[in-house]
């Protein structure tokens, strides 16, 4: 049988849910007794173990990072323009390891699993999670791979929030932090835009506070509002310029393509970006869980590892030897370049070794999910030379071992 | 460009932290490393020369000068270099006051525009010398605060600046003996360790 997916492709790939028994105490006082994590891996664990990177995923990102579960699928994994053999997180190299996180909707614990206390799925009644108690599951992830230090940890976003936090809460147990598209905490604006999320969901009638479960039903109006609102904020305006407005024989339409091409004078749809958005936004929440989103879009706003350091970001990262990289996207305005360059000189401050780019983009916020050359050429040479290390980092283990 | 680096390489110490201000591509950072075991960190604007720096494992920031080093704490490096760059920024006196600022000592190499051939080009043609060193036209030179080794020592008189060692050379890169007689005439790069 020939194979069915490109020679770069991880292929074929099979999630596994893992059972964690001791219970985490979480950021709110909170405990989880015990949770189930869906995790997914590529690429060879080396015999010391020292060649293993942690993807983090963002908001609407999950377990399924690279490769294919079936010949049917249409699309690989969320990253698998980096995750691969020969790509820039080369699976021939190192040991690849992506999760659902903890609240999640895609088979780890969360609003969705049913609740051991009451028999019914948790819903509204879910716990909120802290990016903190994200990364504390994502160490004991580790503890039970045997991995001791990862060479990597590797995030964009939300997921560079994940990778800020451990580089802070584990200092010893990652050799790189690779932060993508992130920021030290959110802005005003984008808590602002998180909340008329949030109530967008809420407010459907089809909410039932949480508990629409029950109901046989969920918000299907209110999250694909809130996921038209995000997209909005994923993509710049001359992304959207160019998605729709092809006609720049003519100069140029600043992206008014009609959809069916003329105006209709009235309130249904004129343009090619209102159906889009629509299209997107209702796709998203047939595959995805509000209560989910409701929690996500919190874990995000809270997100502020400075407060335990007087709000001086750069004390946090006064332990730990790791390296740092960290990029940015110019057309990025959720988590413009300024706020990766607050990571950046927080990290001069605290004496750590930090390298920055700022990548040219069209793409927003979503860039680093593109096949952007410049952003994908300095991943590889970056992760080259952390492959290289892993290799010394064996060759002694082998000494040791001799 | 080498032999520079190879006479600047000796007063660097061992772990000690190096900022290279336009570090390029970064293969004076990666040397430093090699045979200092220094703590690297180097700043440029050319996407080129930070992909070389990441290929070479070297720290790299994409910052670009003009806009100024305000994000660098005060004592936070031992060296602060900047080798061939001085002429090319907006404010010389201010980037240099900056480097002082950050570094505990600093060093920095300019082309020193009263070379003699670069006289001798002026006084004869009338026109801006161009030369194997200095390739440019007057209009798109990147070059826009050429100084010569006698004003950057009154820069340095001006504002209580301590020379520690400074080396003008030659064409080879040799400090000639020609160089005794008058540096200012004969000397066509100037390397200074400078602190406060």
């Amino acid at each position: 049988m020939p194979n069915p997916f490109p020679v770069d492709s991880v292929g074929l790939v099979k999630p596994q849910l893992i059972h964690f028994d001791e219970p985490l105490v979480l950021r709110s006082g909170k405990t989880i007794n015990a949770y189930d994590l869906m995790v997914e891996c590529y690429g060879e664990l080396n015999t010391d173990k020292s060649n293993a990177i942690l993807i983090c995923h963002a908001l609407s990102g999950d377990h399924h990072a690279a490769g294919y579960h079936s010949a049917e699928d249409e699309k690989p994994g969320w990253w698998d323009v980096c995750i691969g053999p020969g790509k820039a997180f080369d699976t021939d190299k190192f040991f690849i390891v992506c999760l659902n996180n903890l609240g999640g909707c895609a088979g780890s614990t969360g609003p969705v699993s049913i609740n051991p206390a009451t028999g019914k799925p948790y819903g509204p009644d879910f716990p909120i999670v802290t990016v903190r108690d994200w990364v504390n599951s994502q160490a004991r992830l580790a503890d039970y791979l045997g991995i001791e230090q990862w060479a990597a940890v590797i995030g964009g976003s939300l997921g560079g929030m994940q990778v800020l936090r451990w580089a802070i809460s584990y200092p010893e147990r990652l050799r790189h932090a690779v932060v993508i598209a992130a920021a030290p905490r959110l802005s005003a604006q984008n808590i602002a835009f998180n909340e008329v999320a949030r109530q967008s969901i809420t407010s459907d009638p089809d909410f039932h506070q949480g508990h629409y479960y029950e109901h046989g039903t969920y918000p299907k109006k209110g999250l694909t509002l809130a996921r038209m609102i995000g997209h909005i904020t994923y993509l710049s305006e001359s992304a959207m310029r160019e998605k729709f407005g092809k006609d720049s024989l003519t100069g140029g339409n600043f992206g008014r393509d009609l959809r069916t091409g003329k105006l209709n004078f009235g309130f249904d749809v004129d343009f090619q970006v209102e159906s889009y958005l629509q299209y997107k936004g209702e796709t998203f929440s047939s595959n995805f869980d509000a209560n989910t989103y409701l929690l996500i879009t919190k874990t995000l706003d809270y997100f502020d590892p400075a407060v335990d350091y007087d709000g001086d970001f750069s004390k946090a990262f006064s332990k730990g030897n790791c390296k740092f990289l960290v990029m940015s996207f110019s057309s990025d305005w959720r988590f413009p370049p300024e706020r990766s360059r607050e990571i950046v000189n927080s990290l001069l401050k605290a004496k750590r070794q930090v390298s920055y780019l700022e990548i040219q983009s069209d793409g927003g916020h979503d860039a680093f999910l593109l096949n952007e050359p410049r952003y994908i050429k300095a991943l590889s040479a970056y992760l080259s030379v952390v492959a290289g290390e892993s290799d010394v980092q064996s060759t002694k283990g082998h000494r040791h071992a001799g | 460009m080498r032999a520079e680096l190879q006479i600047i390489q000796d007063w660097i110490e061992p772990d000690s932290r190096v900022l290279d201000l336009g570090c390029g591509d970064g293969s004076f950072l990666a040397s430093l490393k090699r045979e200092k075991q220094v703590f690297d960190c180097g700043l440029d604007l050319d996407t080129e020369n930070i992909q070389k720096c990441l290929e070479a494992g070297v720290n790299v920031i994409e910052q670009d000068l003009d806009k100024g080093l305000g994000n660098f704490s005060d004592n936070s490096f031992d060296t602060v270099l900047l080798a061939q760059t001085l002429q090319a920024v907006q404010n010389p006196d201010v980037l240099v006051e900056e480097m002082l600022r950050i570094g505990k000592n600093c060093i920095i190499t300019f082309p020193n525009f009263a070379y003699w051939r670069y006289r001798f080009y002026l006084l004869t043609k009338g026109r801006m010398p161009v030369s194997r060193h200095i390739p440019f036209e007057w209009y798109d030179t990147p070059n826009i605060h050429f100084c010569t080794i006698r004003d950057f020592d009154a820069l340095c008189a001006e504002r209580n600046i301590k020379i520690l060692n400074r080396i003008v050379v030659d064409e080879q890169y040799r400090p000639s003996s020609l160089m005794n007689f008058n540096q200012n005439f004969f000397g066509i790069n100037a390397i200074y360790h400078i602190t406060r």
